[in-house]
Formats: C-alpha cells, structure tokens, sequence
C-alpha cells in the first residue's frame, strides 16, 4: 500500500482522514480506558490521578493544621496525628509530585520531540496501572484502620517488628517497592524516547529544555530508586522475614537504613525539582518573549544538579554521629549545588531582562516559583552548614524548609505548567481572571502558612508532634500557620474550580495560543492521536519562532525513512532516528490497545498483596499470573519493528 | 481574555498536522549512513534497566561491606567464611554460559536457527547447573538468612542473584520456544538480543559477588 502522492488532493482528504482515523482508533468506552496505549491518555490519566491524590494528601495537611492551630486541641489523637503525617508525606512524595511529574512528560515528551509516541507505549501504560495500584495499596490502610505511622521516612529501629508490630508499617514498606517499579519503568521509557525519537533536524542541542529536564530526572531515577527500593525490602525482609540487617543486636546497623534511604531522599528532591525547572525555563521566555538565555548552560546546569544530588545524602544524617571528615564533605558539596541552581536563576533573571514580559497566570506561578524557590534555597544553604544544622535539627524550621521547596518550588511550577499546558491537552484555556486569583490566593496562603514556621523552628517547636503546652511562645504563629494553610487550600481549590469549569465554557484554545516555539504548539489542540499526519523537521531550537514555514517530512521509499510522512501515519508507525544527530534509522509499529499492561501490573498487585498477608499462595498466583502476562508480551516483540 | 490569548495566530500560518492541511514544505530524508546506525529502542531500554539493576546490587554490596567495616570479626559469631572451591568451578560455568549466547548470536544474525537453539540450549544447562549447586549450597552453609546479619546479606545477595538467574532461565525458554515456532529470523531476533545483554549481566555481576562474599573472606 505505497502512497506515491504524499500530498493528498483535495478529493482524496476525506478517504485520508478516514484511513488515519481507523488506524488509530480505540475501542470505546470502559475497554478503551482499560487497554489504551496512547501517551496523551496516559499522561492526562497521570496528572489527573496525582491532583486526586494530591487533594486528599491536602485535606490530611488541613486536619493537621486545625489539630495544631491552637494548644493542646484533642481534633486528632497521637496515633492519628503520627498516622496523618506520614501518609500527608507519602502522598506527597510518592503519589502526586513524582507521578504528575511523570504525566506531564508522558504527555509532552513525543509532542516536544515531534514524533507520536514513547519508544515503549505499553511500558508506558504499565506504569501509570502501577502508579493507581500502588496508590490504592496504600491508601488501603486506612480502610482496615493502620495507616502507616513512621513518617514518611519510617526510621528504624522505630519501625522495625519489634516497635512497630502493626501492619501500618507493612503498607509503607511494599508499597514504597510497588510505586519505584513504576518510577523505573517510566524512566527507562524517558531516557530512550529522548535519545532515540526525536524528529529529523532536532540534533542533541536543539532539545526543547523540558526534555532535558526529564532527561536529567530520569538518569537520576535510575540511579536512585535501587537505593529506596533497598532500604524497604530490607526493612520488609527483617520485619516479614526475621532478618537482621537493622538489628544492632545480630550486628546489623540502624544507620545503614538511612544511608540507604537518604541515598535515594536527596537525589528524589531534584528528581521532583529538575523537571519543575524544566517547566519554568520552558514557559519564562515564552512569555518574556525571547528565547531562553543561555540555553546550554541551563542545560548543562540540569546534568551538573543530577551528577551533585547524588554527594549530598548525608546531609539529612549530620546528627547520627558521624566522622567530622565525612560531614565536612558531604556539607561542602551541599553548597556547591547551589551553584547550578543559581545558574538556571540568572538565566531566568537575563531571559526576563531582555524580553517583553506578559503577565499570564502560568508565568505568575513562575515568578512565585522564583521568589520561595529563592527562600527555600537559601534555608537549604543554610541547613548544609553544620552548626547550623546541629540547631535546627527536627524542628519546625525544617519543616519551614523542605515545604519551601518541595511545596513551594514543585507545586507552584507544576500549577504554572497546568494552565500553560491544559489548553493544549483539552482545547480550552483557563480563565486568567480565576487564575490569577488563585495564584494570589495560594501565593500569599503559603508564605503566611510556611513562614511562620523558620520562627516555629527558632523558638524549638519539634518537628511530628501531636500538640503543644500553650506558653511556649508558638500559639499565635501556629494559628497563623493554620490560617494560611487553609488560604492556600482555597487557592488550589479555585484552580480546580477553574479546570472545570473550563471544560464547558473555556474558550477555545487553537493550535497555539501563547504563541510558544516548541512543537506540541504545531499541532491542534487537542492533538490526535498521531499528533503529527507527518513528522515536521526542524531546523532550530525555537521551530515554531524561527520557521515561519514549518517543514514536514514526506516517506521515502526505504524502510527508515517511510514512517516519516503520511504513509507512516496511515500504518500506525513512527520512525526511531539515531541517537544524537537524529537521522532515519527504523520503524517502529505503534502496538494496538491491549489488557497486558493491566494484566501485569495486576500480577503484581496481587505479589504485593500476598507478602502483605504473609500468604504464599496468593503471591503464587500473582507471580504466574505476571509471568504469563509479560510472556505474552515480549511474544509480539519482533513485530514492533519492521 | 488578555491580550496574551487573545491573538491566536499561529507562525506557522495554515494549521500543520491537521489530516489534508497544505504543509510547509515536504522535506524528503536521507536513511542515516550504516555507519551512524545504532541499536534498537528495546536494546537501549534492556541497558538502561540493566543500570538500574546493578546500583541495585552495587547497594547491596555496598550494605555488605558496611555491615563489615562496623564489626570486628567477619563472618560474624563465628561462622566458617562459606568454602571456595566448589563456587570457583561453577562460577567458571556460570561465566562460560556466556560463550555460547555469543556464539548463538552470531548465528542468528546470519539466519541459522538451529545454531541459536543448540547454543541457548548449552548455556541454560550451564546456567541451571549453577542454580542447582547454589540451593545444594545453601544446605551445606550451617547458617540461615536470621542467623545475623552476615547470613542474612549472604542470603540476601546470593538470593537475588539466584532470583536473576531463574528470570534468565525462564526468559531463556521463551526465546527458545520463538526459535522453535520459527518466529525469529536473520532479520528479526530482537528478543534473542536483548536476552543476551541480560545474560550477560547476570554473569557480569556475579563476577563482583563472587569476588565480595567468597574471595574477599578468604583473605588474610
């Protein structure tokens, strides 16, 4: 079925677009959610779980708030408090910053690289089924009333069997394993997407910086999420199994725990932070107008935070006791990190400079972005220093903190690229006048909430505790706190508000309404399922600034080069391009909708779910079930490529 | 609407990507020159998952010799340090299934299928010896995963790489059962590839576990 005429007639417009939409078609309805491998359904289905997750993390953070807004309130007791706090954290971590994160690449990654699809579509759809599942786990703790109550980070020996016999703790510890597979297989598929996708022209140094950004993040998740994955198994092992690895009395070690745990902790604060910059120095000169300043060095900025983050573990450990030596190390490299992160600041700073800023609400988030990511910096500065740390240790400044930047400088980016981007994903834009009002709302909710806090800290109000004596000097900036704290729910509910109603009376959004210069912005609003008819070729970093005529790529006759135009639409192919300079190497079929991502991330389910209640059977059945499911998968593997 | 959305022009000036759209300009490409051709995207994904995979066992060396340093004896309360001369003949095996992975290899990017599977078929020999020799150790050892903290690592890790070696054996029927269904070809063995990198880590990185529970407690 060669198509000689890669530019169709007027005539023959209706037979393509008919032909295009049979090949992409999905079945309808509940079998269509369930088998879908398209990266937009998946990268939207991604986001839009997190932000549930992400509502119900903030509702705990609110009860929190209300238990601690006054002295010794009996809103929660100890045990619900301990409980509320660590699944506020876990929620937060694990099941909205990461995977929204994750959505938001899945989403932009093969439109930004002008091809259409991740080099492993079902890969892709596995994970988001891990990332629901893992979320239901351990969101299912609460229902048999133990939740787990270690903190987010679940110290031993506090949580070994021995402390801590409940089952709360088992939830955390499997379900921390069940949430990294996800992570993993997601950038696993980023990585190769990244290098072996993208479109004809757009070599290593024209990637758009968000691709970079993901790129950066997913190199770190490779390297990071064993060291999690590790310090959970073990914990599981000793807690499951009666091993001794935590157990200082069989000449285990506590401490090896947090090496462990905190070998993946630091690193996973810039696997949140790089993409969330990403975002930033992608929107800041799409509304300054001029393309990003210094554009390599951010770049390289993004790689030197990933090659940094991985000497700063210890940093959370300065108290355990450790040799002087190693912590004046592990301090020293704590403040060379702030050095690329100051790069990227002044890059921001010069795009702004030289450029026409318009005001939107997505660059809004950005500038609140830059003013707590610049407070939250400088604590960070602060805490790597080691007197310092030695005061403020477990207290409310660090609380003040790690909020200031995981909070303030992830989720204020993440809200900024929900307006910029949403358009794009639903084909309305979001009003500006409600979200501006949720910008301030949430701006000024969180620093009357947060800042209080570095005070808190000062005047030695503990970290995890329940209530307080009043007396103590905290009462009136807890209730601040607590106010603030509810002004910033209200600032994320009326973004929420703003998405739906959106949904029905936005404005249409076209093609490309911030007259941006990446490529999703080639394409309608919402794209198709093949984004592209025909793969455009780019001839600058900025295609859709610098190439008044966009270029497209027509099939060749030669099996690398067929996938290119229409003819690779019409077959349901993409073409795979050679790793930096990004020319025709393969066709890749595209693999239809199938249940064997869900079948498999069941299969593990069901793993997790027999370690959870010790029963060897079930587990069995998940492994077989997994197993079967996976062999069935690698079955069609040759077909993938022609 | 602020003047920011307001003016939805697009640069481009008809909507591209749009099926019947009139495109910029139809550019025809050039296939890369055979010498730039790199490896397929399920190759580069088997890498980057075989990365993720050594951190994991480099952490879990790396705990072994942590648990080490901070105590005084090794083995700990008094276990013999496990004997090396039976691991050393059959870490010899292990390395050697994989040679004929290499060669069945070769084979199949020249079409010749009954190479593939006699070659597969000689390295899951190789590699269930090891297996068996590792459980009929693991009997012999006298000390169990709870012991302390040194059974528990040496289980920890010798089990993990066990746990590797049987994916390798199971993956390695698929691949023999495609060979067998004819469904692989000079052209078409991406499976058979990518099983081979596998492969190949699990012998690799036996290499350092070896070299870390057995030969490094052996030294005085």
């Amino acid at each position: 079925m060669a198509l000689t005429e890669d530019r169709p007639s007027a005539s023959a417009e209706i037979d393509i677009e008919e032909r295009l939409h049979e090949a992409w078609a999905e079945p309808a309805g509940i079998a269509g959610f369930l088998t879908s491998v398209d990266h937009k359904r998946i990268g939207m289905r991604y986001i839009y779980t997190a932000f549930v997750f992400f509502f119900i993390g903030g509702i705990e953070a609110l009860i929190m708030r209300t238990q601690l807004a006054g002295p010794n309130n009996h809103v929660l007791g100890p045990e619900q408090y301990d409980q509320l706090f660590t699944m506020h954290g876990i929620t937060m971590i694990f099941l909205f910053n990461t995977p929204v994160l994750a959505g938001f690449g899945n989403y932009l990654l093969p439109l930004q690289l002008g091809t259409r699809d991740m080099a492993f579509p079902r890969l892709n759809a596995f994970s988001y089924w891990i990332f629901l599942l893992s979320g239901v786990f351990m969101y299912s703790s609460f229902l048999v009333g133990h939740a787990p109550d270690g903190g987010w980070f679940s110290y031993v020996p506090l949580t070994s069997r021995h402390f801590s016999p409940g089952v709360n703790l088992d939830f955390w510890g499997l379900g921390v394993m069940f949430v990294g597979i996800s992570t993993t297989v997601g950038a696993v598929n980023f990585i190769v997407s990244a290098f072996k996708m993208r479109c004809p022209g757009m070599t290593v140094n024209r990637m758009p910086i968000f691709v970079w950004s993901m790129l950066a993040m997913a190199f770190m998740v490779i390297f990071a999420v064993p060291s999690v994955t590790l310090a959970s198994a073990l914990l599981e092992s000793d807690r499951l199994f009666g091993t001794a690895f935590y157990s200082a009395a069989h000449g285990g070690s506590a401490l090896l725990y947090q090496h462990l745990f905190w070998f993946w902790g630091h690193p996973e604060v810039y696997i949140l932070f790089v993409p969330a910059m990403g975002m930033v120095s992608t929107i800041i000169p799409v509304f300054a107008r001029r393309p990003l300043a210094g554009y390599l060095w951010v770049a390289t900025s993004l790689i030197a935070i990933a090659f940094i983050s991985f000497g700063v573990w210890v940093h959370h450990m300065f108290a355990t006791g450790l040799p002087a030596m190693a912590m004046a190390f592990f301090a020293g490299v704590g403040l060379l990190i702030a050095v690329p992160s100051g790069v990227q600041f002044m890059s921001w700073i010069a795009t702004m400079w030289r450029g026409r800023v318009r005001w939107t609400t997505p660059m809004l988030f950005c500038m609140g972005f830059a003013f707590i990511f610049l407070l939250g910096g400088i604590t960070g500065v602060m805490v790597s220093v080691l007197p310092f740390d030695w005061q403020v240790h477990d207290s409310y400044f660090v609380v003040a903190h790690f909020h200031y930047v995981l909070n303030g400088a992830v989720v204020f980016p993440i809200f900024g690229a929900l307006y910029y981007w949403l358009p794009k994903m639903t084909g309305r834009m979001l009003s500006e006048r409600l979200g501006r009002l949720s910008f301030w709302t949430m701006a000024i909710g969180f620093n009357v909430s947060f800042f209080p806090m570095h005070i808190l800290g000062f005047l030695g109000m503990p970290r995890r505790v329940y209530t307080y004596s009043s007396g103590l000097g905290w009462d009136g900036l807890n209730l601040l706190a607590s106010i603030g704290g509810f002004l910033f729910g209200l600032g994320t509910a009326l973004t929420l508000l703003n998405v739906v109603v959106s949904r029905f009376k936005g404005e249409p959004a076209g093609p490309n309404p911030w007259e941006a210069d990446t490529l999703e912005w080639a394409t309608t609003s919402p794209p198709p399922h093949y984004n592209f008819d025909r793969i455009p070729v780019v001839t600058s970093r900025h295609p859709l600034w610098d190439q008044p005529e966009l270029a497209y790529a027509e099939s060749g006759e030669e099996e690398a080069t067929r996938a290119y135009g229409l003819t690779g639409a019409l077959e349901r192919q993409t073409p795979i391009s050679t790793g930096l300079d990004a020319a025709p190497e393969q066709t890749m079929e595209i693999p239809r909708d199938t249940y064997l991502p869900l079948l498999v991330a069941l299969g593990t389910a069901v793993i997790f779910l027999g370690l959870l209640a010790k029963a060897i059977a079930v587990g069995a059945v998940g492994v077989a079930l997994a197993a079967l499911a996976l062999v069935r998968w690698a079955w069609r593997t040759e077909e993938d490529l022609r | 609407m602020t003047a920011a959305t307001s003016s939805a022009a697009v640069t481009t000036g008809a909507e591209p990507g749009v099926p019947g759209a009139p495109p910029g300009a139809g550019v025809r490409l050039q296939p890369a020159q055979r010498s730039a051709l790199g490896h397929p995207t399920a190759w580069w994904g088997m890498v980057i998952l075989i990365l993720t995979e050594a951190t994991l066992f480099g952490g879990l060396l790396s705990s072994y010799f942590f648990i080490r340093a901070i105590n005084h004896t090794w083995p700990l309360g008094g276990i013999r340090a496990p004997d090396l001369h039976r691991i050393s003949i059959f870490t010899g095996v292990l390395l050697g299934s994989s040679i004929p992975i290499f060669w069945a290899e070769a084979a199949i990017k020249r079409g010749n299928l009954r190479r593939l599977r006699v070659g597969l078929a000689v390295s899951w020999l190789m590699g269930a010896a090891f297996f068996v020799n590792q459980v009929l150790e693991y009997r012999s050892l006298g000390f169990g995963p709870r012991t302390n903290a040194y059974g528990s690592l040496f289980y920890a890790i010798t089990g993990l790489h066990g746990a590797h070696v049987v994916i390798g054996l199971l993956i390695s029927l698929v691949v023999q059962l495609k060979a067998g269904l004819g469904r692989l070809s000079a052209e078409r063995h991406l499976t058979a590839q990518v099983f081979g990198l596998y492969w190949h880590f699990v012998d690799g990185v036996w290499v350092f576990v070896f070299a870390s529970l057995y030969l490094s407690t052996h030294l005085h």
